[in-house]
């Protein structure tokens, strides 16, 4: 009886959103008549932080300052469609559709200080909730008062509408070509796991990670939703019967004494390192990260385990019991 | 039965039959928005509250348990509104997301410093083992604890 050692690698290639044209964003960005921009959106923040990560696009696609845009979530009543916040394509789906409806907004604000300037729209420059004339940065306009000139004296709607979807794409029945999906985010994974050969416990002891994520929008959001799904990951590895209906309605897990979650004391040392590679379709390159994040860890911790014991596990959880029955097969 | 007891600093008074929870007298009776029923059995912790200093679970927890003592919610942390440490170091580390389990952990991570200024990190995971989160991975919620360890 041991405490064996073992190294597992992983790596992925994950692809954002639905695809196929199947799953459209839209957004409309209302002026305040204070200067602050309502995004309206009908997908839902769950706690990824797409408040702030949709925030940042809008501003950065008005020439706002980020402090005066608030996204407001959730009410389809309100905002035009949206499918939903799934398959890790908010920030990239209806991070487009916000780019266009904040360049929009931009052009009008830009034309409406030209108007208040008397310069030619195309001498203009506007960012970080300023709009001045090329050169002259020390000279400019708020965005707030152009917005306010634009609703009192302009008589013009600060409105931007923008919209996204990845278009379906047929398969050419000669070649089998396709073009399927939006952009592909990517991720390699290393696990270091230790297992007790006497009581077939799993611990995995240190993880490794590097993710390709486009352009990192909001890179703290972007580690929170490493580390979340790292130990997301390891659930999956270790403890969580992931198919809760299997086989049948009477085997589900009704509660979390048996759907055992991992607590604070499983959660291994983690070192993460996201490499950025923008891409053309995301909004300034940004990729999806959800899902990726969580669903290489498994693969990885199963190879380490295979590293340690020398026998394969091939089905999810790794609890104890498949250990220890899997070293007496082997045997 | 009629129960009084302290919440957040107030002395509250409330009817409540034997077989209520203080859960339930905290979410329908005095309309505690932070206190979060999460799965009702005592394992996720998303209910805690503090009891005379201790973190308990108010869905195992019946109400007249508490009649003539101190509950403190994470509503009761703050000061003339100033964050109280513990929530200024779950802000500072990132360490909520979605939110549902944050005001457990707070008070959860406030009672064991209160009683251990110092923890080794054996006791932080002894003191989260009752405390689910799924967003957050659980280190950021340890990191902001051990900023407050004192023996940095």
């Amino acid at each position: 009886m041991a405490r064996l050692r073992g190294r597992g690698i992983a790596a992925i290639c994950y692809p954002t959103g639905m695809n196929l044209g199947g799953d459209p964003s839209q957004t409309v960005i209302v002026a305040q008549p204070d200067g602050k921009f309502i995004v309206n959106v009908a997908s839902v923040e769950l706690g990824q932080g797409l408040r702030t990560a949709l925030a940042q696009i809008a501003a950065e696609a008005i020439g706002a300052s980020v402090e005066d845009v608030e996204v407001r979530f959730g009410d389809t009543q309100t905002a035009p469609h949206d499918t939903g916040t799934f398959a890790s394509r908010t920030t990239h789906r209806m991070g487009n559709a916000i780019v266009k409806a904040g360049q929009e907004i931009r052009q009008i604000l830009i034309d409406v200080a030209s108007k208040i300037l008397e310069v030619s729209p195309q001498d203009l420059e506007i960012g970080n909730g300023k709009v001045w004339v090329k050169g002259v940065p020390d000279k400019f306009l708020t965005v707030k008062h152009v917005v306010n000139q634009a609703q009192f004296v302009y008589n013009t709607p600060v409105v931007g509408k923008g919209h996204y979807v990845k278009p379906k794409s047929d398969v050419d029945p000669d070649t089998g070509e396709s073009d399927p999906h939006s952009t592909m985010a990517h991720g390699c994974i290393v696990a270091d796991v230790e297992v007790d050969t006497e009581t077939g416990i799993v611990t995995v002891l240190q993880i490794y990670t590097v993710y390709e994520v486009g352009r990192a929008i909001n890179p703290k959001l972007v580690e929170g939703q490493i580390i979340g799904g790292m130990l997301m990951g390891l659930g999956a590895a270790l403890t969580e019967t992931v198919y809760p209906r299997y086989p049948q309605l009477t085997h589900q897990a009704t509660s979390f004494r048996e759907y055992v979650l991992p607590t604070a004391g499983d959660a291994p040392k983690i070192v993460y390192k996201i490499v950025e590679s923008p891409t053309e379709t995301g909004p300034y390159g940004a990729k999806g990260v959800g899902e990726m994040v969580a669903n290489g860890i498994a693969p990885a911790i199963v190879n380490a385990v295979y590293d340690a014991i020398g026998v394969q596990i091939t089905e999810l959880p790794i609890t104890p019991e498949k250990v220890l029955k899997a070293l007496r097969e082997k045997q | 039965m009629r129960i009084k007891f302290k919440l957040d600093g107030e002395y509250v008074e409330v009817d409540a039959k034997h077989t209520d929870t203080l859960l339930k007298i905290l979410k329908d009776k005095l309309v505690v928005g932070s206190v979060h029923f999460g799965c009702g059995e005592g394992t996720c912790g998303a209910c805690i509250v503090l009891v005379n200093g201790r973190p308990r679970y108010s869905c195992l927890t019946l109400a007249g348990y508490v009649d003539g003592k101190e509950v403190t919610t994470v509503a009761g942390l703050a000061h003339d509104g100033e964050l109280s440490e513990i929530q200024k170091a779950f802000l500072e580390n990132d360490a909520a997301q979605c939110g549902y389990c944050t005001p457990g952990m707070i008070l959860t991570a406030k009672a064991l410093l209160d009683r251990n200024p110092s923890p080794t990190d054996e006791e932080i995971f002894d003191a989260l083992a009752g405390n689910l989160c799924r967003c957050t991975g659980y280190v950021p919620i340890i990191n902001a604890i051990k900023s407050l360890s004192k023996k940095r």
